[in-house]
């Protein structure tokens, strides 16, 4: 904490101490949570959260659910970016089954994950420029959005809530169409990005309303278990996909963009960074896609089609086994984690051989780093804490579960 | 230096703590340790200070409930990463349903504050000298601990959905 921040603390007289409600429902928490604040005229002298408004028992809900039934539920996480905790998710179940997954099916799920980031990053640096007081940035990147949502229709059928892959691969293969509005999205996105980035990231309104902004240090970032883009621009350079590389991660040559003083400036720079990174394995991936198959050897766990089933015996009892969830699994614990959009998204499974998980949690990026936010918000004025919230991109389905 | 991998770490765990680590496995490559509960607090702080081991990050704690172990109904489960050596590793203890304490580790990682607070909300598990001690999902006036395996989901009555028809025998809670 800085001298200045003290001496503000400590000038606080009780008698202008005001006690204000930001949030439940307020349109610069973008989600539904509520920080009761202690003001002194514009500075925050303290704060505390509540969260749970939109708690939905994922937890519980998957203790009664088949493994393929709970790809829905992790959609519901962070709806930013659902693609990632689908897959993630799937990932988790064939860590557990010990499946081999062919590198086809890896690159896919590589480039639909970075899509998935992409937009993730887009919003919530777009949001940033809202609270800032820049409508049009916002508006901007929402056509690039929207070809990403339009990839994801080709893919799943949905925009939002995708439901996206099975388990042991991919519904369908890349369909033609999905090739060419690839190919353009990568053809004109760099552009529209370019210009997204230079409404905001050097201009001087916009720098002098971030920077010093909800900063954090790198000491604390870490204490508080922060993870993605957030603790990155703190400097620390952890990265999921680098640390301990899952679906071929391996392979692609990108860099981790880090920050220096963990303010809002960084975070929204370290996220730029990473749309071009993400942009940049897209583009390796999408070339070197090898050829094969879209899904596993997985009759266990990847229904048939539906043509089979009417008219195949084998395919008919597979079928019903998967759909009344018959099939055997191995008992065991496994934690897989992925890189989401906000960090180290992590499933942890106990299966104790059933057809549903005897425990399910999810490591949650957003719950684990918003207990951090009175601490981050301390000393400055309202206006900032506003830039902070969205900076840190809290998405409340990830924070309640 | 070379990294270390799962069994440098047991034996350097077991040689610190020696009666205390009661049990140890390999699962999916990772490594669990059962600890004596009470002594967890002290184990996570030793190797979060260790020079070589170097556990940084508190990747997340879970509350497990398993109803028919007699005397070890709950579990606590702390997954540590270390970075330096990039090795995840698990940290259990077991409590008895009649004495659910132990220790915060809110001390060692700012960030378990609210894990623990998730954990206490869903399973009752009381973490001594936490701060702030709370529910955090639930409302503040529920009086049970839903996670629990007693509190069965949905549709009861549904006989596709029963559990004795696909190997599990733990439905008589």
């Amino acid at each position: 904490m800085s001298q200045e921040i003290k001496d503000i603390l400590q000038a606080a007289d009780p008698a202008n101490v005001a006690t204000i409600n930001f949030g439940p429902t307020h349109p610069s928490t973008h989600g539904i949570f509520q920080n009761i604040l202690k003001v002194d005229g514009e500075k925050i002298i303290s704060s505390e959260q509540t969260v749970g408004y939109i708690h939905r028992a994922f937890e519980k809900l998957a203790e009664r659910r088949p493994y393929n039934q709970i790809t829905p539920i992790t959609d519901r996480l962070n709806y930013c970016s659902s693609p990632i905790n689908n897959i993630g998710w799937e990932m988790t179940v064939e860590k557990l089954i010990g499946v081999d997954i062919p590198k086809r099916v890896q690159y896919m799920r590589v480039i639909i994950m970075e899509l998935a980031r992409i937009a993730d990053h887009l919003i919530c640096n777009s949001v940033i420029g809202v609270d800032a007081g820049a409508l049009t940035s916002f508006f901007y990147p929402f056509s690039e959005r929207e070809k990403i949502y339009e990839l994801y229709e080709e893919m799943s059928g949905a925009r939002l809530t995708t439901n996206m892959g099975r388990i042991g691969g991919f519904e369908r293969d890349f369909t033609p169409v999905f090739h060419q509005k690839l190919q353009s999205f990568l053809k004109t996105f760099p552009k529209a990005f370019e210009e997204f980035d230079s409404m905001l990231a050097r201009n001087r309104i916009f720098m002098d309303r971030t920077k010093g902004a909800g900063p954090i240090s790198a000491e604390r970032a870490l204490s508080y278990s922060f993870s993605g883009p957030n603790l990155r621009a703190a400097g620390v350079d952890y990265d999921v996909r680098v640390m301990s590389p899952y679906s071929s991660y391996e392979d692609f040559d990108f860099i981790i963009p880090v920050g220096v003083n963990g303010d809002t400036y960084d975070r929204f720079m370290v996220r730029q960074e990473e749309i071009r990174q993400s942009l940049r394995i897209i583009e390796q991936a999408y070339k070197n896609l090898p050829e094969g198959d879209y899904k596993a050897d997985l009759p266990d766990f990847y229904l048939p089609p539906k043509a089979d089933v009417y008219n195949n015996m084998e395919a008919l009892i597979y079928h019903f086994k998967i759909v009344m969830g018959e099939t055997e699994l191995p008992v065991g614990e496994v934690y897989h984690a992925v890189e989401g959009g906000n960090g180290e998204l992590g499933y942890y499974l106990i299966s104790d051989g059933g057809r549903t998980p005897y425990r399910l949690q999810f490591r949650r990026p957003c719950f684990i780093y918003y207990q951090a936010y009175p601490e981050m918000i301390k000393g400055l004025p309202i206006s900032d804490a506003v830039l902070t919230l969205s900076s840190i991109n809290v998405i409340a389905g990830e924070l309640d579960a | 230096m070379e990294k270390q991998n799962n069994q440098e770490y047991l034996t350097a765990v077991q040689a610190a703590f020696g009666a205390d680590v009661l049990a140890h496995e390999e699962a999916f490559g990772m490594l669990n340790i059962e600890m004596t509960p009470s002594r967890i607090h002290d184990a996570i702080q030793w190797l979060q200070q260790h020079q070589d081991l170097s556990v940084n990050y508190l990747t997340n704690i879970a509350g497990v409930h398993y109803p028919e172990a007699v005397g070890r109904e709950f579990a606590v489960v702390y997954q540590l990463h270390s970075w330096k050596n990039n090795l995840r590793l698990r940290i259990k203890g077991y409590l008895p349903k009649e004495n659910l304490h132990i220790t915060t580790i809110t001390d060692l990682f700012a960030g378990a504050n609210w894990m623990e607070r998730e954990t206490y909300d869903f399973f009752g598990i009381i973490f001594d000298g936490h701060p702030d001690l709370r529910r955090i999902l639930n409302m503040d006036d529920m009086d049970y601990f839903p996670m629990r395996k007693e509190y069965v989901l949905e549709d009861a009555t549904r006989e596709d959905k029963d559990d004795r028809f696909f190997g599990r025998n733990n439905n008589e809670l």
